[in-house]
């Protein structure tokens, strides 16, 4: 029988290695996997490259992760917010890389690993600095730039519901970058406020099929949950 | 309006009327947001939001907060009937791909073929961010700029050659400022529409630029 449950956050991350690049699901607060990301950072794994679309808030979660220099460089688009003094410092100090991607290069470079592209071109970002020394072609009198994928040896994306087959549903905004990351990672955690019984998701309704989920992790319900008060 | 030019929220009213009825629209972060102030409410104009929505409803009020539905922003905002939720992914595909109408942007600085520098000074000890600007400077059928005409130093910030690192190249279409309207494209810049006595000449003094005319009046 297959269960892709893990018993939790720690089990479901004990064997990551030193070195690992991982991808981390969220778009600020919404779809942090914020259980998993403190189970990272208990696992104690270092020389880490780190996906996501920004660079940690604050002190806790993403922020502390890099604050205890297990960090060596972070593939983001906007690592820059009002509270990101973690990142800034150690980016001012240059004690951490950072690979800095438009938003939709970062997400279509994360969707083509999982879908098996080799490497694509766009038109974002033709002309600007962050295209500096990439090939370039006119395709049909338009400009774009080759851009290649992301892998990740794990992706930690935060869910609302799975089944022991690793399906996924998610809550509004909170997908984001959720469903690419799990298709693109060697091993897609995801952490859910419920793990419901087989045959309980509607087929028409499941957005990640378990396919590309390998491990689930049950962490209750979010909305009781301290790290939501600055947000209400 | 005060004599010759428009406040923010005035050039905020003055585009909105330019959105049509039926328009896929995403603001950006900071002035765009203030035009959904004015969207006129017998048009239906669907708000795109670049972390995974289309419906998107106003900011959302104190008591009414869910963290699982946020804007570009960050910010909490609302669901309208007939919203939608999506991946990443597919969001920044409806850009890219030419789906949305409509897309407002602020600016550094606008150069009159069109190029848009919005992202980043270039000061050295920035912390540089670039989120999904260069994304949305390319990823609309109509790119539209709102920004006041000159910098608090008197500065245009509409130009012949952008000085700080460009978002993207040739992508403004139309920009409105607080004192006049202008539409962008290889030929330069033409001025559409004056705020309150403000003349072309005034604005060809401010600009340094040649600036065409598109009717008599002007």
């Amino acid at each position: 029988m297959i269960s892709k449950i893990s018993e939790s956050a720690a089990a479901a991350l004990a064997d990551i290695a030193d070195g690992s690049t991982i991808m981390i699901g969220g778009f600020g607060l919404a779809g942090q996997p914020v259980q998993l990301i403190d189970a990272l950072l208990e696992q104690g794994a270092s020389d880490l490259t780190v996906v996501s679309n920004n660079a940690g808030n604050g002190d806790t979660g993403l922020a502390a992760l890099i604050g205890s220099k297990r960090v060596k460089k972070i593939i983001c688009s906007f690592p820059r917010q009002v509270d990101s003094y973690i990142f800034d410092a150690l980016y001012r100090a240059g004690e951490i890389e950072l690979e800095l991607v438009p938003q939709g290069n970062l997400a279509e470079r994360i969707r083509a690993a999982g879908a098996g592209i080799g490497a694509f071109f766009t038109p974002t970002g033709f002309g600007t600095t962050l295209a500096e020394g990439k090939e370039t072609r006119v395709i049909n009198g338009r400009d774009y730039v080759l851009e290649h994928p992301i892998f990740a040896d794990f992706a930690l994306i935060s869910a609302y519901r799975a089944d022991r087959l690793g399906n996924l549903t998610y809550r509004k905004t909170s997908r984001n970058f959720g469903p690419i990351m799990a298709s693109a990672a060697a091993v897609s955690v995801a952490q859910v406020d419920r793990i419901v019984p087989l045959g309980d998701l509607d087929p028409e309704a499941v957005v990640t099929p378990g396919i590309f989920v390998n491990r689930v992790v049950e962490t209750g319900d979010r909305f009781e949950k301290e790290e939501w008060a600055d947000v209400r | 309006m005060s004599g010759n030019s428009w406040s923010r929220a005035e050039i905020a009213e003055r585009l909105a009327q330019d959105i049509p009825d039926g328009a896929y629209m995403n603001l950006g972060i900071g002035l765009p947001t203030l035009v959904s102030n004015y969207l006129p409410s017998d048009r239906e104009i669907i708000l795109h939001t670049e972390n995974g929505m289309l419906g998107m409803g106003p900011e959302a009020s104190a008591g009414h907060i869910d963290p699982d539905l946020i804007n570009a922003g960050k910010i909490p905002v609302t669901e309208l009937p007939g919203a939608s939720y999506f991946h990443h992914g597919d969001s920044f595909g409806m850009m890219r791909g030419g789906h949305l109408d409509v897309c407002v942007l602020g600016a550094f600085q606008v150069s009159q073929t069109g190029d848009l520098a919005n992202w980043s000074t270039g000061a050295p000890d920035a912390i540089p961010a670039v989120g999904g600007a260069m994304d949305l400077a390319i990823g609309a059928k109509s790119v539209y700029v709102m920004m006041e005409l000159a910098s608090k130093s008197g500065v245009s910030k509409l130009v012949d050659v952008c000085t700080y690192p460009v978002t993207g190249i040739g992508c403004v279409t139309r920009l409105y400022t607080d004192r006049a309207i202008f539409d962008l494209g290889p030929a330069g810049a033409t001025v559409i529409e004056l705020v309150g006595d403000t003349t072309v000449d005034e604005l060809r003094e401010l600009t340094g630029l040649t600036l065409h005319t598109s009717n008599e009046r002007l």
